[in-house]
């Protein structure tokens, strides 16, 4: 096998490197208020640090340069000024307004909360969504909407130009809930609710991540964002508030069988799968009512699609060893494959 | 005296050359009218379908799945899915819609488009080394 040489690796990481800086994760990339002023004072720092940086170096290579002319510089004074009277007014400075920028970003919403539901201001125009933290998948519940609550897993949906309000919590450790274009982190404690109010200012797709290190799949702990038009986001909810699809082909049909026989329905919940004996109302793992419609499989392990649904019940441990879910790896063929249909028909 | 010495060393070290006893992958690609192996890996790479979910294939990020056989060489296989002698149309076919070829196969048809599969057979016929 070829290796690439040092230089075509270089040449691929360097655009890699450059590419972090945009696009759906950057705090460099602000789409929301509060990541905008993060982004500045951030951008600030960076500037002033690099102008000092310059200012500096030029003073230690004049130095060398004009060695007579600057001996005629007052030695006491340059401490004093340069070392005492500059570095302590940036400071000052600099604190004052990082600590106004972030007032400003947590206003509105920086309430720690102890126990549940106590010292949140109501505000009718807030959209809440409770946002819990497992190991590694994130779900979210809308409360109170129009059409009932609505729960998914892995992907949140949020209208632009109006405040959202998570409301985190944690299930077993301590995570953090990061959307660097919209907010800064804010962690998820087990027993202890925190809250985080953001806004997004236009449509399109976000990415969030874990920003705690909360054991091996640590990683593969991120989410979607998606941002919408108003309208559209109620469409939307409306949408994700219905009970499952009816399986309508044989095939379907089967996958749903096999989903309930296999027992999947002890730790997932589809809505509206089954009156029988065998129901899909588990809690343990992430809400599949509309699992089809979602962009990405094992908080973003992989795509969605028949063929990762299919890798996945086969081989969840093998993708992301370690995660909660069993391989269903002694499914005959047809039954495979008609479940991950079944999941997949789920939009 | 010297030139059968040099002679046996040139040999000695043509064997350090693994490239040597490798048919260029470009010459391989070609038996799969069509299809681009660099436009294939770049459609493993990037996971829409999942082949990596269930195969792992080389020089494939995160294709490390353990549902299906692994693709190492692919290039050199006697058969496709057990049952097709592996011969282009059928590897296309066989990923293009696997169903149709064998609807108890665990392998489903991932909605590739046929001009998608051909690449991804292009691909796959650059692999040729089997696992140590």
């Amino acid at each position: 096998m070829s290796r690439p040489g040092g230089r075509r690796v270089l040449a691929l990481a360097l655009p890699l490197l450059l590419a972090g800086c945009s696009g759906i994760q950057s705090a460099l990339d602000p789409r929301g208020p509060q990541a905008d002023a993060i982004a500045t004072l951030a951008w600030v720092l960076f500037i002033g640090a690099a102008l000092i940086f310059v200012a500096v170096m030029a003073m230690a290579v004049a130095g060398f340069i004009w060695p007579d002319q600057l001996s005629r510089v007052n030695p006491r004074r340059f401490m004093v000024g340069g070392g005492v009277v500059f570095t302590s007014s940036v400071l000052v400075v600099l604190t004052v307004y990082s600590t106004w920028v972030g007032s400003r970003v947590s206003d509105a919403s920086d309430v720690n909360i102890i126990g549940a539901g106590t010292r949140i201001q109501p505000d009718e125009d807030r959209l809440v969504i409770e946002a819990v933290g497992y190991m590694w998948w994130w779900e979210f519940r809308y409360l109170g909407t129009p059409h009932g609550d609505v729960v998914l897993a892995n992907e949140v949906h949020i209208p632009v130009g109006r405040p959202v309000e998570f409301r985190l919590k944690a299930a077993d450790v301590i995570h953090s809930f990061w959307i660097p274009s919209l907010h800064g982190k804010r962690d998820m404690i087990p027993g202890h609710n925190n809250l985080i109010v953001m806004q997004a200012e236009k449509p399109g797709l976000l990415r969030g991540q874990c920003a705690e290190f909360c054991g091996d799949q640590h990683t593969l702990m991120s989410f979607f964002v998606m941002a919408h038009e108003p309208e559209e986001f109620e469409d939307w909810l409306a949408a994700q508030a219905r009970p499952a699809r009816e399986p309508d082909t044989p095939e379907l049909q089967r996958g749903a069988e096999v989903f309930l026989e296999q027992g999947c329905g002890a730790c997932h919940v589809v809505r509206g799968l089954s009156d029988g004996p065998l129901q899909a109302v588990g809690q343990l793992g992430p809400d599949l009512t509309h699992v089809g419609s979602r962009l990405s499989l094992g908080a973003g392990a992989m795509p969605n699609g028949v063929g990762p649904l299919g890798g996945w019940i086969a081989n969840a441990q093998g993708i992301k060893p370690g995660n909660r879910m069993p391989n269903f790896d002694r499914l005959p063929s047809e039954d495979l494959t008609a479940v991950a249909r079944y999941l997949e028909s789920l939009k | 005296m010297r030139l059968p010495v040099l002679f046996l060393l040139f040999l000695t070290l043509t064997a350090c050359n693994e490239a040597a006893t490798e048919r260029p992958a470009s010459e391989i690609a070609r038996h799969v009218a069509g299809g681009d192996p660099e436009i294939g890996r770049r459609i493993l790479n990037d996971r829409d379908y999942g082949c990596g979910a269930c195969h792992a294939i080389p020089g494939v990020r995160h294709a490390r799945g353990s549902v299906g056989p692994p693709l190492h060489g692919m290039a050199v296989r006697g058969y496709v899915a057990g049952r097709l002698p592996n011969y282009p149309e059928n590897l296309v076919n066989w990923i293009y819609d696997p169903q149709r070829i064998d609807p108890q196969s665990a392998m489903p048809n991932t909605g590739i488009s046929r001009e998608e599969a051909t690449h991804v057979a292009a691909y796959l016929y650059t692999l040729q080394e089997l696992p140590r």
